[in-house]
């Protein structure tokens, strides 16, 4: 893809990050890590726990500080003195595992409108985005005045999640944002980030352990593994490599199983399947073409 | 034998106001009957809010029926006198590892439960070698639970509960937190458990891979039970399971996918395996 200057939206070069530095605890938990996010895609994150994931979104909206390497946000360091965190605090959102356990205010409404109060705007403003960010998350005005604790686990983790995009984020960071759910919860809120992403276009980055899910919704995964970012491409090249993956802790999709089990079996339905609905297709291509020379 | 019989079970969730009224009543559980045998393994679906941890939670007494019984083998689980017993008979493990886990050292950790109980300290050793061997973390007894993976301390907590010599260990949702090694381990340890030791095991869980090797599969809407089989059975209907908000192992749902283009696949395939020798016939 053609690389224009103005898309790279993020872009981290050589980062590294040591715990206990100069200690016999040392231990690097990221290590030269290096990529761009191009404005608009739609990343994923995969990684055993421990590799360094956390670590890693928590620098990219100036939580944690490198201990070397440069991060840049819109083209501008990070790192830089004058640099405002504040408002990169803004920009990139991060929703964190189970976001529903940091709700406190007296009801839905209130707990999404805390984070813009915070951003000196008009008590109109903050009002419009607050329920305008609930409605991008699917709860309409009947939950407003609902304490967040009589909501069920999918309807919390939403009230959460509106908090973030309140603050009208740029870039979407969610950290395992299914865990938990029911499979038709999960479902319902990936098509809501789906949604979101279009209707803001935004940059979304999901941490996530389901290989299933990452294979289904995002553009691009990056691989980690010991502080090292070790794979950086599509799904479909990153699951190709499934035997390194298991080496690393991780897992390919089940259907990726499927495939090459059939290949040893002589039947090739090519190598990029990493979903459901690939694997039917190309079966059913398969027997057409067979019939078709029979 | 029946190890855990639920009969006419129902649990409200009550919320008063400050003055004690009644403000709203939730029916969590709605007239469920169940028996379950010992050295099964069971696995419970159900959608978020459908009453599986409400269940789950009268197992050990944490909360009692409203209405209804719930007896673990013989002993009532409302009996004041021996809630002790019973909790010795059923543990639980839950979704956080990070919340379970007490001891600086692994092997203390294990031994918090039978310590607490008053088991001699021989005994109790040799409860924690046999519980640390049977959930495969002998070679981390002496490590602290912080630099373990999630995995590793959920089978730490397992371990905790192996030493109280349970004859029921009931899991909500063990596996939600956990990468994919991470939920492996689990599970291969739980079933493991299962048949070695002939431990019930009563699983919750929103992951359908995880079923397929379960004895039993009931699944759960508004606090009763819906459907009730062999995982087989259970994951031959798709479309109700779809309607439940539930899904099926990915292999069952290409099966399904398949079946629904023309081909002849039987109903409720599980495994790989099953999937390949149907497929071949047609293929070749």
């Amino acid at each position: 893809m053609q690389e224009n200057v103005q898309d790279i939206q993020i872009e981290a070069k050589k980062l590294n990050f040591i715990y206990g530095e100069g200690t016999a605890f040392e231990q690097y938990a990221l290590k030269d890590v290096s990529f761009k996010i191009r404005r608009g895609e739609f990343v994923g994150i995969i990684g055993h726990t421990g590799s360094g994931k956390s670590t890693l979104i928590q620098h990219l909206n100036g939580l944690i500080k490198s201990t070397s390497g440069e991060l840049y946000f819109n083209g501008e360091n990070i790192y830089a003195p004058k640099y405002d965190l504040r408002l990169l605090r803004q920009k990139v959102g991060l929703v964190f595992q189970y976001p529903e356990h940091q709700l406190f205010e007296v009801d839905v409404l209130s707990d999404v409108e805390f984070g813009p109060k915070n951003q000196k705007l008009s008590e109109l403003e903050i009002e419009a985005r607050a329920k305008e960010s609930l409605a991008l998350v699917g709860l309409d005005e009947s939950f407003y005045k609902k304490s967040p604790f009589e909501l069920s686990g999918g309807q919390k983790r939403r009230v959460a999640i509106a908090g973030v995009l309140a603050m009208n984020p740029e870039v979407l960071i969610l950290d395992e944002p299914t865990a938990g759910l029911d499979p038709k919860g999960r479902d319902e809120l990936f098509d809501e980030i789906i949604e979101l992403k279009k209707k803001r276009d935004m940059t979304i980055i999901l941490v996530s352990h389901s290989m299933e899910d990452v294979a289904k919704y995002v553009d691009r995964l990056l691989v980690m593994n010991k502080g090292e970012l070790v794979l950086d491409g599509t799904p479909k090249e990153v699951f190709k490599q499934y035997k390194f993956l298991e080496s690393i802790g991780l897992s390919a999709p089940g259907i990726t199983y499927i495939v090459e089990r059939l290949k040893k079996e002589g039947i090739d339905l090519g190598d990029d399947i990493t979903t459901i609905e690939e694997a039917r297709d190309a079966i059913l291509k398969y027997i057409k073409r067979k019939d078709k020379n029979a | 034998m029946g190890i855990v019989k639920a009969t006419k079970l129902i649990f409200d969730y009550i919320t008063r106001d400050e003055a004690d009224n009644v403000e709203d009543v939730k029916r969590a559980i709605n007239n469920l009957n169940i028996d379950i045998t010992q050295g099964d393994f069971v696995a419970v679906l159900g959608h978020n809010g459908s009453g599986k941890s409400t269940f789950a939670k009268h197992l050990n007494g944490i909360l009692l029926p409203t209405e209804g019984t719930v007896f673990i083998s013989d002993l009532n689980t409302a009996n004041d006198e021996t809630l002790l017993d019973l909790r010795k008979m059923v543990g639980m493990v839950f979704q956080n590892p990070d919340n379970q886990i007490i001891g600086n050292v692994v092997e203390e950790d294990v031994a918090f439960g039978p310590e607490n109980i008053g088991i001699p300290t021989d005994e109790m050793w040799k409860r924690v070698d046999a519980a640390l061997e049977a959930v495969g973390m002998t070679a981390y007894r002496y490590k602290s639970p912080n630099k373990l993976s999630g995995g590793q301390k959920q089978r730490v907590a397992i371990a905790g509960i192996m030493a109280m010599k349970p004859k029921c260990i009931v899991l909500d949702e063990p596996t939600a937190m956990l990468d994919p090694n991470g939920r492996k381990e689990v599970i291969k340890t739980v079933l493991e458990l299962n048949k070695k030791e002939n431990i019930t095991v009563i699983l919750i869980t929103h992951y359908m891979e995880e079923v397929i090797e379960a004895d039993r599969v009931i699944v759960m809407d508004e606090g009763k039970i819906v459907m009730d089989g062999t995982p087989k059975e259970v994951f031959s209907h798709v479309e109700e399971l779809k309607k439940l908000r539930l899904d099926v192992p990915s292999t069952t749902e290409l099966a399904y996918e398949l079946k629904q283009a023309g081909l002849k696949l039987p109903d409720g395939i599980l495994t790989l395996d099953e999937l390949v020798d149907n497929l071949l016939p047609i293929l070749k």
